[in-house]
């Protein structure tokens, strides 16, 4: 099946009908965390981008000499180095963000897309479809990164980017933030419904 | 209402309607359908009169409710005489909106997605909408219990498919959500006393003296060091000591129907009798509570005060007595097994008080605890039945 797949559908398929996070369900713990606000979620997903590009194709490029026993061990040492180089960037170039997030950069070695794309893709593709699909990961990704975000912050802090966007004149009304939608169980609640909304879009997704 | 039936019928020009005419039919007289073959026993009982019973044992909550808000709220203003009927039509003033609101929403929510799945009407909301007042603290504003019940009516029952399937308490859920979501205007010292006057009755007072927390949010404040203190930190509006007995009557501020453990005790026996609610429940609630605050205040110290409470008074104060009665013997999210709910109700009452007691962050532990429970009841239950199989099977082993 994998070679009738054109390039331009390992790049798109990841947006939506194939969206790692609410159709594969995997990266769902760096989901919660570093989506209480945009900004960091944004960066989160840029992050995972590049990691996943590089590493997908650094994979792709070794994926004839590296040991089926110990690939693992090897995935996780290019994906560890990349996360290194990406972490690096961070402090040097937006130190606060990079604050923000904390541990989850590094954590980027855990999630669970990346080691999926490397052992379901990487390993048995060229590295240009396999750049591909790690730049569409990455960006199916970031969508749902952005969304949650989204609301997260709109409802839960009444900004966008730090911007204050609802109005001090609804707060005078009796308008409060929902102290909830900060919380981390919220962050389910919004990719469960993202994905309530996306199955019933998409019918053919829907378990029977 | 049969001479309007033919238009909801399949093809009748209202049939959008449908299930708002089932619902209104079946609510008002007695089912239509009967039983196509065999022979069946029927008994009245469906779930709407079942759920008709658990309203009239709120009732004495609600109508008590109502005249302790309007006490409150005179005590706080500073009055010295009680007018009985004042204060009964302040609290029931008081109280209409977020009734209103809540059925609503509530109602509402459960209108559409009735029509929208093609089913009847589940009627689980008439309880659940009469719930969520009554268990809110009364200036909570009208929009927040919109939205906090849309979010559990959706999310906790209608996701997992409507009445009978939901897994946790609606009504805790969306006290929960407000909880969390608003802590603000959930806790704290100004939100239990209904301050400023309705439709003319009661007065305004000034802000100062319209602020007085919840018995257990004093306690936990108090920095209290032994049981005298802590008994000196529960004070009503006027700042006057309260004394047990009317912790028994209710006569404190708190969520609206929560406050009168007699009440609560009269919807109780109201629901043993009909035999709606598990006896096994409610009693080893009660009885897990009163374990757990023996213990705590055995090993009382003076970084949790609420320890020092003596049994009595953690059974009447707080929300304990309502959760225990109307919310954890709810057949839907407890246990199925006999010996499960024991269980069940034993450690309703014992996580209670413990998140009453050592988290002086929450003075108040019984919806948590429901909560919780209903989370933990299908394994309960699951551990019950296995253990009487593997009984069973060493008992058959034996016998051969």
């Amino acid at each position: 099946m994998a070679d009738k797949i054109t390039n331009k559908q390992i790049f798109f398929n990841p947006f939506s009908k194939d969206n790692p996070v609410i159709v594969q369900v995997l990266g769902i713990c760096s989901c919660l965390a570093v989506t209480a606000k945009l900004e960091p979620a944004i960066v989160m997903g840029l992050s995972v981008i590049a990691v996943l590009a590089f590493a997908n194709v650094i994979i792709s490029l070794i994926r004839n000499t590296i040991p089926t026993n110990i690939r693992i061990i090897v995935q996780l040492v290019v994906v560890a180095g990349l996360v290194i180089v990406v972490n690096q960037l961070l402090l040097a170039y937006a130190y606060d963000v990079s604050k923000q997030l904390s541990v989850f950069i590094g954590l980027i070695i855990t999630n669970c897309i990346l080691m999926g794309r490397l052992e379901a893709f990487a390993m048995g593709n060229k590295p240009w479809p396999a750049f591909l699909d790690g730049i569409g990961n990455g960006i199916g990704y970031t969508i749902i990164l952005i969304i949650v975000a989204f609301f997260r912050e709109l409802l839960g802090s009444g900004t966008l980017l730090g911007f204050q966007v609802i109005p001090p004149s609804f707060y005078e009304a009796g308008y409060a933030n929902n102290g909830l939608m900060i919380l981390p169980p919220m962050a389910l609640i919004v990719v469960a419904c993202v994905i309530w909304v996306h199955r019933s879009i998409n019918k053919d997704l829907q378990e029977k | 209402m049969d001479k309007i039936r033919p238009a909801f019928e399949p093809g009748g020009k209202l049939h959008a309607f449908r299930s708002v005419y089932d619902g209104m039919d079946t609510f008002l007289f007695t089912p239509r359908e009967t039983s196509r073959s065999g022979v069946h026993i029927h008994d009245s009982m469906d779930s709407k009169r079942t759920m008709i019973i658990v309203i009239v044992a709120l009732l004495p909550c609600l109508l008590f409710g109502m005249y302790n808000t309007g006490y409150q709220h005179w005590l706080a203003t500073g009055a010295t005489v009680f007018p009985f009927w004042e204060l009964l039509g302040y609290g029931f003033l008081a109280i209409l909106p977020t009734l209103v609101v809540a059925y609503a929403v509530g109602l509402g929510i459960e209108f559409v997605v009735a029509q929208w799945r093609n089913e009847e009407i589940q009627e689980g909301f008439l309880v659940t909408g009469i719930l969520i007042p009554m268990i809110c603290p009364v200036e909570t504003p009208l929009w927040m219990i919109a939205v906090a019940t849309a979010f559990s009516v959706i999310f906790v029952k209608e996701v997992f498919g409507g009445t009978g399937y939901n897994i946790f308490n609606v009504a805790l859920v969306t006290r929960a959500f407000l909880f969390f979501a608003y802590p603000a205007q959930m806790s704290g010292d100004k939100v239990f006393v209904s301050s400023g006057s309705i439709l003319g009755l009661g007065g305004n007072a000034t802000a100062d003296a319209l602020t007085c927390a919840t018995p257990l949010g004093q306690v936990a404040t108090s920095g209290a060091t032994n049981a005298a203190q802590v008994q000196a930190a529960i004070t009503d509006a006027a700042g006057d000591p309260v004394s047990l007995w009317h912790m028994f009557l209710g006569l404190i501020p708190g969520s609206f129907g929560e406050t009168s453990t007699l009440c609560i005790l009269i919807g109780a026996v109201i629901l043993l009798a009909t035999g709606i609610a598990s006896w096994r429940i409610i009693l080893s609630a009660f009885a897990g509570a009163a374990v757990m605050s023996l213990i705590a205040a055995w090993g009382a110290t003076p970084t949790y005060p609420a320890a020092y409470l003596s049994v009595g008074e953690q059974l009447c104060l707080g929300g304990f007595a309502f959760a225990a009665v109307f919310m954890a013997p709810d057949p839907v999210t407890s246990c199925r097994t006999n010996v499960g709910k024991y269980i069940y109700g034993f450690l309703v009452g014992v996580v209670a008080i413990i998140i009453r007691v050592y988290n002086n962050g929450y003075p108040e532990g019984a919806m948590l605890s429901v909560l919780l429970m209903n989370a933990l009841a299908p394994l309960i239950d699951y551990c019950v039945v296995e253990a009487n199989v593997r009984r069973r099977m060493k008992r058959a082993k034996a016998a051969e």
